[in-house]
């Protein structure tokens, strides 16, 4: 991360955060978003729901980005999330 | 934070789906659902009365996406559904009328009116998800089925050339051609917005992971494996010459968005040319009454 | 309901049967025809698209009969009063979308210029042989309408009926016209539009949340909506429950089957429309529909002056079939005649209706003219023996 460009406006970019809202039962468990969650917030859990899918669960919930891929790629409307309240620089 | 309790809030597409009917019955790691996401994105940026969208779909595991979206929606007989969208759209012009249906329903049983409403710039949106097989009778041959690509009826490999759609669709007068992928969400549902606010006949195809009888009879792994695949091997070349865009079997796809214009549509037509001929005496069609 | 004067052409017309079809239907209210030209439907959709322009619609030549009566069916959940036309080779394709019509309950008209089959048979020629494929051509159990019409004025007068009834029964109701009364030419009344019965589509009144799209109110036929008004509803082809949603289980197919059927089972004395001649105190009774009840009536006639007591009954209604009233003077008579240009369709439903307490006899034609009337007078002589 050290070797990274800085953006010159790095003090006015807000990140926003969200908040994962998994649907445990409607899940399937393809896994897309446990792959594709650019930020790796999402692992399949060890758990099973009520079909015998294992639903992903939130192991980095402090990363989501707010970027829903997961709740686009989700074929099952399975997961979504929300956007939270605060929000952070990067200089932060 | 993560919440997994009972007391979630609203997923925000419930608003347009049909909830007392979810879950779905496609497969785990199938794509169908990925594209209704993405069609349900796109129908929330769709500045339109939503009353006014009605939903078509034919026979297959596509179509059945009609009966799971909350608008008015009709699932009609094998190939059908674009005649079906042609009558209702024209029995009543306000509507936005999509289809939504798979490649053997759309290409095979009904390619006959794919090319005519392409041909006659009937103002519909079809969106054709291409899993390149018929998933819903257990995987036989489509139009679509690569050359090589295992199916029930192709058990030593497909010798059966595919359709290459945007071709097709394109050369009988679409104004909006377009494919992507079901990995390719954000600019699917954008294609998709402008399909929906395009007047004429706009045509997206999806190819779309059917994990279940493509990827398992053809040991490709699930429908995540093929999202991958997907990831690796698609090409985003806007505007790509028609006769470039065949799919080989796990080779290159070429993606993107290949015919944005503008042309009047059937009811154009028919206004503007009776009008001309018949003068005072036509009473013009569809247009919003005074 | 009256009808919208814009489409009724009042006055005294020369007209040929498949053009007063085509007024008939103007005069209906049909706003939408779809179609695909065959011989010797072809005149009803030129002059339908000849006159349209002017009243306010829209005609779409589809790319086949498939895609004209799924159209069909489209269009009339865009409310819109529908029709197409077609003949055997057409007719056998529009089954598909029949079979849809009947089971989204979509009221449609689909007009059948019958000719001579089997395949492309002929033509340019007569024949009577779809009516049992309007009975059964599409796959499962449902049930239709169909009527036919014997001359030019009830080509006019019965289209509009067929589109009364479709609304009535929310059910395609088919027009059996055949290839003589199409081409044949004669004068048509068409009287004033607030002389023009016409019934308005069942939309119901309920707001969308509390109402479901096949839930019936007692009388066995669900109240419909257009699309596009807000009631978001669904309609499938498969077996469905009253919401509208696929529901595959024996419970709801029976439901829904056998109140698709009984719809216009248990109102088969509404729908039937028969006419009767001298039928009280006959021997033997001819019974026709189309252009036979007319070549018919020189048989019957001579018959007559010849003393034997002759009933006859044009059937206006094919389908449902008016079994009570068969089965009534069945007990009464001889013998029933049916000539029909088939050999052998209608009259099998005559001979099940009859059940043994009378005879049945058919005076059968391949196809190609109509009877000689001579032929149809020999086989009641026959009968009353």
């Amino acid at each position: 991360m050290q070797y990274w460009r800085k953006p010159l406006d790095a003090d006015k970019i807000q990140v926003p955060h969200g908040e994962i809202h998994i649907v445990r039962d409607r899940c399937k468990g393809c896994g897309f978003c446990v792959e594709y969650c650019p930020r790796d917030v999402l692992e399949l859990s060890k758990q099973f729901n009520i079909k015998g899918y294992h639903p992903p669960e939130a192991v980095l919930p402090e990363a989501c980005v707010h970027c829903q891929l997961c709740e686009m790629l989700c074929p099952e409307f399975a997961i979504f999330v929300t956007l939270r309240e605060e929000v952070e620089t990067i200089e932060s | 934070m993560s919440k997994q309790n009972n007391n979630l809030p609203e997923h925000p597409m419930e608003r347009l789906l049909r909830m007392d009917r979810i879950p779905h019955i496609w497969c785990s790691t199938c794509g169908i659902g990925t594209a209704v996401s993405c069609f349900i994105s796109a129908l929330e940026k769709f500045e339109y009365p939503m009353d006014k969208v009605a939903i078509v779909s034919g026979i297959g595991c596509t179509g059945r996406v009609a009966g799971y979206i909350k608008l008015d929606s009709f699932h009609s007989t094998h190939g059908r559904a674009i005649p079906f969208a042609t009558g209702l759209k024209l029995a009543n012009p306000e509507l936005k009328v999509i289809v939504i249906s798979g490649d053997g329903d759309l290409s095979a049983i009904g390619g006959n009116h794919l090319i005519h409403a392409a041909r006659r710039n009937m103002d519909i949106t079809v969106i054709c998800v291409n899993n390149f097989i018929y998933a819903m009778t257990g995987g036989q041959s489509a139009p679509t089925t690569p050359l090589t690509a295992n199916s029930s009826t192709a058990p030593y490999g497909n010798s059966d050339p595919p359709f290459n759609l945007p071709l097709l669709v394109g050369s009988c007068g679409a104004t909006y051609v377009a494919r992507w992928t079901a990995l390719h969400i954000r600019r699917l549902t954008k294609s998709m917005h402008e399909a929906l606010n395009k007047k004429g006949f706009s045509f997206i195809e999806v190819i779309a992971p059917c994990s279940t009888l493509y990827a398992r009879r053809n040991r490709l792994g699930t429908g995540l494996d093929l999202m991958k695949f997907y990831h690796d091997n698609s090409e985003i070349k806007h505007g790509a010459p028609l006769e470039e865009l065949d799919i080989n079997f796990q080779q290159k796809i070429i993606v993107g968005k290949f015919i944005d214009k503008e042309k009047p549509t059937f009811v154009d037509n028919w206004n503007n040319w009776l009008s001309q001929k018949l003068g005072s005496k036509f009473v013009p069609y569809g247009v919003a009454k005074a | 309901m009256k009808a919208d004067p814009k489409g009724v052409l009042t006055g005294e017309h020369y007209l040929d049967g498949d053009h007063a079809c085509a007024e008939g239907a103007l005069a209906a209210g049909c706003r939408f025809f779809a179609g695909y030209p065959i011989t010797p439907s072809t005149e009803v959709a030129e002059r339908y698209v000849s006159r349209i322009p002017m009243v306010g619609g829209i005609f779409i030549q589809m790319e086949d009969e498939l895609a004209s009566m799924a159209a069909l069916v489209g269009a009339a959940w865009g409310g819109k009063k529908s029709m197409t036309v077609t003949s055997g080779p057409g007719f056998s394709l529009m089954m598909e979308n029949i079979g849809l019509a009947a089971m989204m309950e979509t009221p449609c008209v689909v007009v059948n210029v019958q000719r001579g089959g089997p395949s492309t048979g002929l033509p340019t020629m007569v024949g009577q042989q779809d009516m049992m494929q309007a009975r059964w051509g599409s796959h499962g159990d449902y049930q239709i309408i169909a009527l036919s019409p014997a001359s030019p004025q009830e080509a006019f007068d019965y289209t509009i009926k067929c589109f009364n009834l479709a609304e009535k029964y929310r059910v395609p109701v088919l027009f059996m016209m055949d290839e003589c009364v199409g081409h044949m030419t004669e004068k048509v009344v068409i009287p004033k539009p607030d002389e023009i019965e016409i019934t308005p589509r069942r939309l119901t009144k309920l707001a969308p949340e509390k109402y479901l799209p096949y839930k019936t109110n007692g009388d066995l036929v669900p109240e419909m909506i257009v699309a596009g008004t807000g009631y978001k509803i669904h309609s499938t082809g498969l077996t469905h429950d009253e919401r509208g949603y696929p529901v595959m289980s024996p419970g709801t197919q029976d439901q829904l089957v056998k109140r698709l059927c009984d719809k216009i089972k248990l109102n088969a004395d509404d729908i039937i429309e028969i006419e009767e001649d001298q039928t009280e105190g006959a021997e033997v009774i001819v019974m026709a529909y189309g252009i036979t009840s007319r070549v018919t009536l020189p048989a019957v006639f001579k018959a007559r002056k010849k003393g034997i007591k002759v009933g006859y009954i044009k059937m206006i209604t094919a389908w449902p079939f008016p079994e009570k009233r068969v089965r009534e003077l069945a007990k009464k008579v001889k013998a029933f005649v049916m000539p029909e240009i088939n050999l052998g369709q209608m009259v099998l439903e005559v001979e099940r209706c009859a059940a043994g307490q009378a005879k049945t006899y058919h005076v059968p034609h391949a196809g190609g003219w109509v009877h000689d009337p001579e032929d149809i007078y020999q086989v009641i002589e026959e009968a009353v023996k």
